[in-house]
């Protein structure tokens, strides 16, 4: 089991040139993911790749870029804005969609809320007001597939999610009518109305993510690498201190340093303590936790066991 | 350096699959902090004793499967050792066990079946087998679960042992790996058990960490051969990494992944439709130029003639193109709640190309315990059956026992797009058949 290199242009990561080498775990899973990004990009009309600047959707759309290679990503991205974004994030998103020449598409969730279409939630978070920005968006880009970065160990729900998977015109997930999935062949056949979401690392697991980021010297919003920051205690978990998640009075404000193993709504999203600064810091760190990310950093997912599976039945991603 | 192992879990209702499939990620420390407390909090509530946890929580991930205590999909887990990442598929035993077999085993490196020590070999083991059998999935393990119910007892065990044994060479299958284990207590699943010292074989984790993956034990060794998914032309703008754009001007590459076989630059290929013969010029991985390339890898090909490679075309070794088909004999498992008759108009997926079919005639329907092919004209859902299909257009498809990715198919329906069955070409010819049940044994080292 070897192949063999005979020369690397770099920029988009691979590993190193020459020499014999065998398939590791990260080759075989970046095989499979850049076999469903293309399979999708010949099946469908008007794919798009929802992309938050978070790392799954970075890890997709880089795939997506050596998929395509030397053409460039063939699809436009999608951002559903809560309007609670960590600054850095939306700076990072826009730089990347700049790089890689990408058309942005963005569905605001203020909006909603400044028009009355949706009310805010008394406890704040915006992540459940997603969803139909998140439809009409898909409705009016008429995109017939549309591409996240969720993997199946994020959740137990997610661990029965297809890699295709179909949903009907209100973007339902019908966990218990599923297309079976076999060998390498994927069926994205719908009927108009009806579109496919497309999980292309659905087999990586947290630490496959950042090694292979590792490996590929892929960029990330700055967040995710140790800084010092403004948090306080709430839940368990440190949040930032920002006009949409202000202390309460019992809450003491501290200077700590802190990163994100999740990068959401900042309203939601809690940061953990690390010192771990740079991406094999983080490698190291990741392999070594006992929690989960999203036990570690949503506040949202806490607060059922079954979360997380009520909102991909009404169309979350 | 880590590699990827792909594996299925099926057993019967109540045989403790759950409970390994929790013991195997809680004792390889796959299990973080948070889950574990948020199972250990529901097994209080389900009135498990102190400290107790019911490993089955662990799996079970969706609400109506909480309450009821039953799995209803196949369920995907991850955990890794120091040498392998694994990928496991938990299939559900009670509903629709063949379709969530089936699922489970196209993709498998191996399955590992559960048997109660106490019920031995039950009619539902035996159809498990049964699928394994015609699907080749290439590792078959059999873990005899709850010895500790039998008191360790190595009389008893050799007695299920013994008639596993036998069901599976009768079968026609590769020899099993079988299996003494207590997924409550942990026993012969991580580490072997002192408790069972008459058993001198591997605990299960030691050996899904040194089985042959089935690229290792098959694919590699094939010729080789790539459906071709899109031809890149990079019209619409360069990617940002290309440094000289004069360079890519002409660039033009079958994109696919490598299904069996290794491909290197000068490699002489065959084209199908056409049958073209071309030379291999380059191979790209992203802007990486590759010598040699292996299944499953996904690559892009340039080729020295400019030869219609659209989607759906094959590029296989010089001369090993099969002959191209408009008609097929291929064992069907219906999967669809809607059966199918004679003369049913469907779609067949393979590789990378679809096209009209029908199911021209249904040669039987197997019978699970025997094998053998019962005379039917119709498949409910859960049957395997034979039937002859003819195509609207010519496929390059190979028989399943020569090379499993060149021939796999789906039926899907015309009008709604669901997966009715999962298909493999078949050959009827007895001699052919005899010398496939070799072939198979052969690929198992």
């Amino acid at each position: 089991m070897t192949t063999t290199q005979t020369q690397t242009t770099g920029a988009l990561g691979g590993a190193p040139a020459g020499g014999a080498r065998e398939l590791d775990a990260l080759d075989v899973l970046e095989a499979e993911s850049i076999h469903i990004i293309r399979e999708v990009v010949a099946e469908f009309e008007r794919p798009v790749l929802l992309f938050s600047g978070g790392k799954d959707s970075v890890v997709v759309l880089h795939l997506a870029a050596k998929a395509f290679w030397p053409g460039k990503v063939p699809f436009p991205v999608l951002h559903v804005d809560t309007g609670h974004n960590f600054p850095e994030v939306i700076r990072f998103r826009d730089e990347t969609v700049e790089k890689f020449g990408l058309k942005l598409e963005v569905a605001s969730v203020q909006d909603y809320i400044d028009d009355g279409r949706l009310r805010e939630r008394a406890d704040g978070t915006r992540n459940p007001l997603q969803t139909q920005p998140l439809l009409d968006a898909i409705a009016a880009g008429r995109h017939d597939a549309v591409f996240g970065g969720a993997r199946r160990d994020e959740d137990k729900a997610r661990a029965k999610e297809r890699i295709l998977s179909l949903r009907d015109e209100f973007g339902q997930w019908d966990p218990r009518n599923q297309r079976p999935e076999l060998w390498e062949l994927y069926n994205g056949r719908h009927t108009p109305g009806q579109h496919v979401r497309a999980f292309p690392i659905s087999n990586w697991t947290e630490l496959d993510v950042w090694r292979y980021i590792e490996r590929e010297g892929i960029d990330l919003p700055p967040l995710y690498y140790a800084h010092e920051r403004d948090v306080y205690r709430r839940d368990g978990m440190w949040r930032a201190v920002s006009p949409v998640s202000e202390p309460r009075d019992d809450e003491a404000v501290e200077r700590r340093t802190v990163r994100y193993r999740t990068v959401g709504d900042m309203s939601c999203t809690g940061a953990v303590e690390s010192d771990a600064a740079d991406v094999t810091a983080v490698v190291v760190e990741v392999a070594a936790s006992t929690l989960t990310e999203r036990g570690a950093t949503r506040a949202d997912d806490r607060i059922s066991e079954a979360a997380m599976e009520d909102r991909k039945k009404d169309g979350y991603f | 350096m880590t590699t990827i192992f792909r594996f299925a879990t099926a057993g019967s209702v109540d045989d403790g699959k759950s409970t390994l499939v929790g013991r195997l990620l809680h004792d390889s420390k796959a299990i973080l902090a948070d889950q574990l407390e948020q199972v250990e909090r529901t097994s209080a509530d389900r009135g498990f004793g102190q400290g107790a946890i019911d490993f089955a929580l662990l799996t079970d991930g969706l609400r109506a499967e909480r309450e009821q205590g039953i799995t209803i999909d196949v369920a995907y887990r991850y955990f890794s050792t120091g040498r392998r990442s694994f990928i496991l598929a938990d299939c559900p035993g009670h509903v629709q066990y063949t379709r969530n077999m089936v699922t489970g085993a196209t993709t498998a490196d191996a399955v590992v079946l559960l048997i109660d020590a106490r019920n031995g070999v039950l009619e539902q083991t035996r159809r498990h087998l049964s699928v394994v059998r015609l699907l080749r999935v290439p590792n078959v393990i059999v873990a005899v679960n709850k010895i500790d119910l039998i008191g360790f007892d190595e009389g008893a065990y050799r007695e299920v042992e013994r008639a596993t044994a036998e069901l599976v060479e009768g079968l026609g299958l590769p020899p099993a790996h079988i299996i003494p284990v207590s997924a409550l207590e942990g026993d012969n699943v991580v580490e072997r058990s002192e408790r069972t010292p008459w058993y001198e074989g591997p605990a299960l984790l030691e050996l899904l960490e040194s089985l042959p993956t089935v690229d290792e034990a098959e694919s590699e060794l094939d010729p080789f051969r790539l459906s071709v998914q899109l031809v890149l032309r990079p019209q619409g703008g360069l990617s940002h990494t290309v440094e000289n754009p004069d360079e890519f001007v002409d660039y033009r590459a079958a994109a696919g992944r490598i299904a069996s076989g290794t491909v290197r630059v000068g490699d002489r290929v065959t084209v199908f439709p056409g049958g073209a013969t071309t030379t291999v010029t380059g191979i790209d991985a992203g802007p990486v130029a590759l010598e040699e390339a292996i299944a499953p890898q996904s690559v892009a090909l340039r080729l020295a003639d400019d030869i219609d490679t659209a989607r759906g075309a094959v590029i296989v070794a010089e001369g090993t193109l099969p002959t191209p088909r408009r008609e097929i004999d291929a064992e069907l498992f219906w999967l669809d709640r809607r059966g199918v008759r004679e003369g049913a108009r469907v779609l067949v997926k393979a590789g990378t190309t679809t096209v009209q079919a029908r199911l021209d005639r249904i040669h039987g329907r197997r019978d699970l315990d025997t094998l053998e092919l019962v005379p039917a004209t119709a498949l409910e859902i859960n049957d395997i059956g034979e039937a002859n299909i003819r195509l609207a257009g010519e496929l390059a498809l190979d028989d399943y026992a020569r090379q499993r990715r060149a021939g796999a198919f789906l039926v899907i329906d015309p009008q709604d797009g669901a997966t009715l069955a999962a298909g493999i070409v078949v050959t009827r010819d007895p001699a052919v058949a005899t010398q496939q049940v070799g072939l198979y044994a052969g690929a198992n080292i």
